[in-house]
């Protein structure tokens, strides 16, 4: 899994991240290095609280040079933007030209899922989608990242070892044993190679 | 491969399910349909959706376990409290100078819209003067609607909505406990008028004052968004309102230009002048 060094596939048209606690700090090691030009939409479900307000949009917005986003129903997919889940709503991929919300019933006790994202990620994007699971506290991505390897596409796990919490990376290495495990700063350097290599 | 082949098989079994009872699910967004089908597979025991496909042609109570799967839709009381705020606060001022009211809520599962609204037009002196209609293509949810009992362990949630929306009163004035959960007064629904409707293959449904109806249209793909809003536009009476979901909005609409945003953060419109 760890050592070899991983070969950059000209097929990624997507990534999709999963996180729930320590997300803030994780992607803000991630998130911010990625160019405003950056060829790829990147989706992303962080568990937060079901309130209104989307703090992490707002966040990000201040710190990343890609556009940030909630994401709203039927939005069009666009390379170069972040798509948050909004809180209480699931999100989903609907097809590669659209995403899609959700209000059915929480997975995992959350809601968004990351399971959900995932397995329709999956489903729409098939093996040209990354899958990254980052740090967390519960078993909510493991289904999905499975679903993601299933489908062909490239699946990583955020080290357990150096993960703010271990749960969820644990979780979804045991679910997807062939996973690929990295470091923060390794999934950051991946990410940005992909989009340079097109 | 074989995702290819189960995409054909949902496509059939919905085509089976339209064909055999007339409930159309074939341009519902797809990724939410899969989704709940393979809930529905996976718990009711079949291989494949083909032998569910079979069931359905064969066995008329097929029909109502798969619409549970495919139509119930758990809400809460007042969610989304400044929804209801906003309602409460510039669009009832309106409504309230008409003689008489219909409000229709679209969609209405198992009722927690339709009892905040009842709650909400008593509490601002409306309620007499109204109908409502609650409509939902879902029998076994409308009876739930018509009976208007909830679990208590959510009444907590409810009545904090309810404090948070401005409510006037406790809700705890509207129910009694008993049979397990919270029942609420029957006075509620003594101007509700529940009836089967669907925004998929049925008409306009006349000269509403507010239409509401949340996060039902995010789980129809864009045409049929499309044909249900057009449906609202011609079923609410001049500058009549309607209320959306948090996370939907007209934006990706055909039908855009017919209404004029009221309240914009809270994805309340009013129909323009033609």
């Amino acid at each position: 899994m760890t050592g070899n060094p991983i070969a950059i596939r000209e097929d990624i048209r997507a990534v999709v991240i999963g996180t729930s606690a320590g997300a803030v700090q994780a992607l803000s090691a991630i998130l911010p290095p990625l160019p405003a030009d950056y060829p790829l939409p990147v989706m992303i479900v962080v568990h937060v609280p079901p309130d209104r307000r989307n703090a992490l949009t707002e966040l990000f917005q201040t710190r990343c040079a890609m556009a940030v986003r909630e994401a709203e129903d039927k939005e069009p997919i666009a390379p170069g933007v972040i798509y948050f889940a909004p809180p209480d709503y699931h999100l989903l991929v609907e097809s590669p030209a659209f995403l899609s919300l959700s209000t059915d019933e929480p997975v995992l006790h959350s809601r968004p899922s990351i399971d959900v994202l995932f397995e329709s990620a999956a489903d729409a994007f098939g093996e040209a989608l990354v899958g990254v699971i980052l740090t967390g506290a519960n078993q909510d991505g493991a289904e999905g990242l499975r679903a993601v390897g299933e489908a062909g596409g490239l699946a990583v796990v955020e080290n357990p070892v150096g993960a703010a919490a271990s749960a969820m990376p644990e979780a979804a290495l045991a679910a997807w044993p062939e996973a690929r495990v990295m470091t923060l700063e390794e999934i950051g350097a991946y990410l940005r190679n992909l989009g340079n290599k097109r | 491969m074989r995702d290819d082949v189960e995409d054909i098989e949902i496509r059939l079994l919905l085509e089976a399910l339209y064909q055999r009872y007339h409930y159309d699910f074939r341009r519902y967004a797809k990724a939410s349909v899969k989704r709940r089908l393979k809930q529905a597979r996976e718990q009711l025991g079949y291989a494949s959706y083909s032998a569910m496909q079979d069931a359905l042609l064969h066995d008329p109570d097929m029909l109502e376990r798969l619409l549970g799967y495919l139509t119930v839709q758990v809400s809460e009381m007042f969610r989304d409290p400044s929804y209801f705020k906003a309602l409460r606060e510039t669009v009832l001022p309106h409504l309230k100078t008409y003689p008489s009211l219909k409000v229709w809520v679209a969609g209405c599962s198992e009722g927690e819209e339709l009892y905040s609204l009842a709650i909400l037009f008593r509490e601002e002196g409306l309620e007499d003067r109204t109908i409502f209609y609650a409509t939902d293509i879902n029998p076994d949810a409308l009876q739930a609607a018509a009976r208007g009992i909830y679990p208590i362990d959510r009444v907590k949630l409810f009545t904090e909505n309810h404090r948070r929306s401005g409510g006037r009163s406790s809700l705890s004035n509207y129910y009694t406990t008993g049979y397990g959960g919270a029942v609420f007064d029957k006075s509620l629904r003594e101007r509700v008028v529940f009836s089967d409707h669907s925004l998929v293959t049925d008409a306009v449904f006349g000269e509403m004052h507010l239409i509401s109806c949340r996060n039902v249209l995010i789980y129809f793909d864009r045409d049929l968004q499309d044909r249900a809003i057009g449906l609202f536009r011609d079923s609410l009476a001049r500058k009549g309102f309607l209320g959306l979901g948090a996370k939907e909005s007209l934006r990706f609409s055909a039908h855009a230009t017919a209404f004029a945003e009221f309240e914009r953060d809270e994805k309340i419109y009013q129909k323009r002048e033609p």
